[in-house]
């Protein structure tokens, strides 16, 4: 066998010494084979049986329950089916005994950056826990990049990692490095296990740290002795992994008072806008959001994590507010009376400058965490407490407005929203003049996927144009790394949500920039068969950097421009079949290509290469300030 | 236990005076369209005036929860001024008391942020409260014998205590408030200190009350 990570000990045992097999090779075999018992024989059964059992003592059956077994049988207590891995020494004992789990579907990624990230995709797109491994020292280094994404972004993940056998630590050992002081600071919680005995409780609370309350990153550090270890130590029932927690109460449902205070400021506001945020999809308060806005007939924006929480087609979903959100959202927050922000935080993207942020606007803020409220921006009403909860004990407060009371405001809102498309470059058609525009692309891609598939986002104007253009429906259709903004996200996360939402088709979009980044888990789509579309948009640049240079740094155009490989033959090469296209006319062609693989695909778009996201709010300056063209010869 | 968590954050500019809030932002609703007039800038979230704090943070007694308490002040860019911690009188739990810098809402931040952390019980900000606050410092302070007898005098005002004495140098321990051990200190430094170690603060609230007792599981 192959030991990637080495450890030259750590391997499955070597066959027994003197292996009667091993040495003859072809002048011995006939010999041998005068002493095989006949076959149907008394004898001949003993044999086989004898042969049998031996293989049964290897591939155990009788064994013990070690340390390795209670990792398998906790996450498959936990109702996850997938793991996304990569082996290495001091985790082979985790996987001596994988084998004995066949309902664990394990996905061997590429680069553990890839595990952690397709273990986030997994858990956006099904709202369970999703669960990532690796090895000790550099597999565990790879995942932080994936780790720190999930704490930006509070998804829940269970990072666990080997750790080299606990005499070792703190000697420099082979592949030792400090990964808990690593990710302490980017964790929710973070755990180094050096005995067995205590796996079923440490799991057992990673998983519910991880997806209660705020969920976010758990890291699980395990020693190579403690895999090894035997136990029969037993796995906790739910109530005492919350008596174990003293610590970790959070608080679900909103203060009554402050609920009070909250629907008397609908009552009195005239220009009301929502803000949803990631925190409606998390709590599920799909339902309760429309209800409200209808309720009280209060315009919906979102933020980009909050894409989704409604579907875009109602008639009170207004837009994606932000630095490059739309005009007429940031405008409608601008010159807004009431914010009603449910589940966001008030993140610099949002906001711009706090000084000049929502300047009319009295804001009743909802969050599970505590730490969010006043935060960014003071509020008027705090109300911690889970959205969902929140929601429904607050609708039956509100005071149902007449349509009528606001059909002005919502009239003027609705002008400024046909002002705002119709300058928009999308709006503008230049797509029209042959030039291939990329929010052309993501357009024909959401019309083409019937806007049901679940869409992955990778980092820079892509991701902006598909925020923007794609038209989601759906919840959960759309992943994107928002917090920590990582390149590289798209592909193996779309690989998570694929697998977990295996009835949607799933979609990576990104840069021919974050492509490269985590390129080779195309090996891993085709070796587990994952159906993931993969849509390039190449523009032969690092876009979003070429737009700051362009427009900040003066046209100082410093490492922007991205030489790529050829990536038909490149997808060739790995067994993917590869569609192009160059001209607006090609696009759809290429897009119900990919749609007819059974299996993954990549749809090669070269896109314009100076293409702008518009408007865009730049740093520092607030959402009036939205630059909304530059010198662009195109329009 | 959880009782005393924030529930509600205590940021509110006025959430309670909505009826009588005279508040620009209430009383002077926007025209429809975007406003030329400079609109008043939105307040930023608390006051700018600085002032210390002294929290105490009850803690279960895990591996690391005084790396993360010490990683969270860093990474949340809090300024310690100190901090000191011992067991309780209950097995498994620890008492922090720090001490740092910073306006009501910083502060308050910290306290949430604290909250975060899955090891901690409970965080109180006792600043405002009446307690009793005291550090211990050993001060090393060079001594001839000319000024031993003047030494000893300073200590005895300072009520200090002399726990070491040799030829050139004594010992003096000092414990009160962080003012009256600067205080003792200043005044041994006309001595020449060869030698300074203080333990940082440790606060306990006045009567009855206990946080102690309060997270009794």
């Amino acid at each position: 066998m192959t030991m990637t990570k080495g450890d030259p000990e750590g391997g499955r045992a070597a066959p027994p010494q003197g292996a009667p097999e091993a040495p003859a090779a072809a002048k011995p075999t006939r010999s041998r084979r005068s002493h095989v018992p006949a076959a149907g024989t008394e004898h001949a059964d003993a044999v086989e049986r004898a042969q049998r059992d031996m293989l049964h003592e290897a591939k155990p059956r009788t064994r013990t329950r070690i340390g390795a077994d209670v990792v398998c049988e906790a996450i498959l207590r936990q109702g996850v089916d997938v793991l996304f891995s990569y082996p290495g020494g001091v985790i082979l004992p985790f996987y001596d005994v994988l084998g004995d789990y066949p309902e664990l579907r394990h996905v061997l990624v590429r680069h553990e950056q890839g595990g952690a990230h397709a273990a986030d995709g997994y858990a956006r797109a099904t709202g369970k826990v999703g669960v990532c491994m690796g090895t000790s020292g550099p597999g565990a280094t790879n995942l932080v990049t994936g780790i720190a994404t999930a704490t930006l972004d509070s998804i829940p993940i269970v990072a666990i990692t080997g750790n080299v056998p606990a005499a070792l630590i703190g000697k420099d050992a082979f592949q030792e490095i400090d990964i808990s002081g690593i990710t302490l600071p980017m964790t929710k919680h973070n755990y180094l296990v050096r005995d067995a005995d205590e796996l079923p409780r440490v799991l057992a609370e990673a998983f519910h740290i991880a997806r209660t309350g705020r969920p976010g990153p758990v890291h699980v550090d395990i020693t190579k002795d403690a895999l090894q270890q035997e136990t029969s130590a037993p796995h906790p029932t739910d109530e005492e992994v919350i008596a174990g927690l003293p610590g970790f109460r959070p608080n679900l449902d909103g203060h009554g008072r402050q609920l009070k205070l909250a629907a008397q400021e609908l009552a009195r506001a005239k220009r009301p806008v929502i803000l949803a945020g990631h925190g409606i999809l998390i709590a599920g308060a799909e339902a309760e959001l429309p209800e409200l806005a209808e309720k009280a007939q209060v315009p919906i924006a979102w933020t980009l994590l909050g894409i989704g929480a409604v579907d875009e087609r109602h008639p009170l979903a207004y837009g994606y507010m932000g630095m490059h959100g739309w005009k007429h959202v940031n405008r409608a927050i601008q010159s807004a009376d009431l914010l009603i922000a449910l589940g966001m935080r008030f993140d610099d993207r949002v906001t711009g400058n706090v000084r000049t942020y929502a300047p009319y606007a009295r804001i009743v803020h909802v969050d599970i965490d505590p730490s969010e409220i006043g935060k960014n921006v003071a509020v008027e009403v705090p109300i911690v407490g889970d959205v969902g909860r929140v929601l429904r004990a607050l609708l039956p407060m509100v005071e149902r407005v007449d349509p009528a009371d606001r059909a002005e405001y919502l009239e003027e809102l609705a002008e400024w929203r046909r002002e705002s498309e119709s300058t928009s470059w999308h709006g503008s058609g230049a797509w029209r003049d042959g030039l291939l525009s990329a929010d052309y692309v993501i357009e024909r891609l959401g019309e083409l996927t019937d806007h049901q598939a679940t869409y992955v986002a990778d980092v820079g104007q892509h991701q902006m144009w598909l925020a923007r253009y794609a038209g989601f429906h759906r919840p959960n259709s759309h992943l994107s790394s928002g917090g920590l903004g990582t390149m590289g996200y798209s592909m193996p996360a779309a690989m998570g949500a694929a697998l977990g939402r295996p009835e949607h088709e799933t979609w990576a979009v990104c840069g021919d920039g974050g492509f490269q980044m985590t390129i080779q888990e195309m090996a891993t789509l085709v070796q587990d068969h994952i159906p993931v579309k993969i849509a390039l948009m190449d523009n032969k640049k690092l876009g979003m950097i070429r737009q700051w240079q362009e427009i900040v740094y003066a046209g100082n155009y410093h490492s922007s421009n991205l030489l790529g490989p050829d990536f038909a033959k490149l997808a060739e090469a790995y067994g993917i079949p590869c569609f192009r296209a160059s001209r607006p006319r090609d696009v759809d062609a290429a897009i119900r290509g990919a749609q007819a693989v059974d299996g993954p695909a990549l749809v090669w778009f070269e896109t314009a290469e100076t293409q702008n996201v518009f408007p865009m709010m730049p740093a520092g300056k607030g959402l009036s300030d939205l630059i909304e063209t530059w010198n662009e010869p195109e329009e | 236990m959880s009782a005393d968590r924030p529930r509600d954050g205590g940021s509110s500019r006025g959430a309670a005076a909505i009826p009588e809030d005279v508040d620009a932002r209430s009383t002077n609703p926007p025209s429809p369209a975007p406003a030329h007039s400079a609109p008043p800038p939105r307040a930023v979230p608390g006051s700018g005036a600085r002032h210390r704090h002294v929290l105490v943070a009850i803690v279960l007694d895990k591996p690391g929860v005084l790396n993360r308490v010490a990683s969270l002040m860093r990474a949340r860019n809090f300024n310690i001024e100190s901090l000191a911690v011992s067991h309780t009188d209950q097995p498994d739990v620890s008492r922090m008391t720090i001490t740092l810098h910073g306006d009501d809402v910083a502060i308050e931040q910290a306290t949430k942020q604290l909250y975060r952390l899955i090891d901690v019980l409970k965080v109180q900000d006792v600043t405002s409260e009446p307690t009793v606050e005291h550090e211990l410092a050993l001060v090393k302070v060079r001594a001839t014998d000319r000024s031993r007898g003047e030494i000893l005098q300073v200590v005895e005002l300072s009520k200090g205590r002399v726990v070491d004495l040799s030829a050139e140098s004594v010992i003096v321990e000092v414990t009160g408030t962080e003012a009256e051990v600067d205080g003792a200190v200043a005044l041994l430094r006309a001595f020449g200190i060869k030698e300074l170690v203080r333990t940082g603060t440790v606060v306990m609230s006045r009567g009855a009350g206990s946080i102690e007792e309060a997270i009794k599981r």
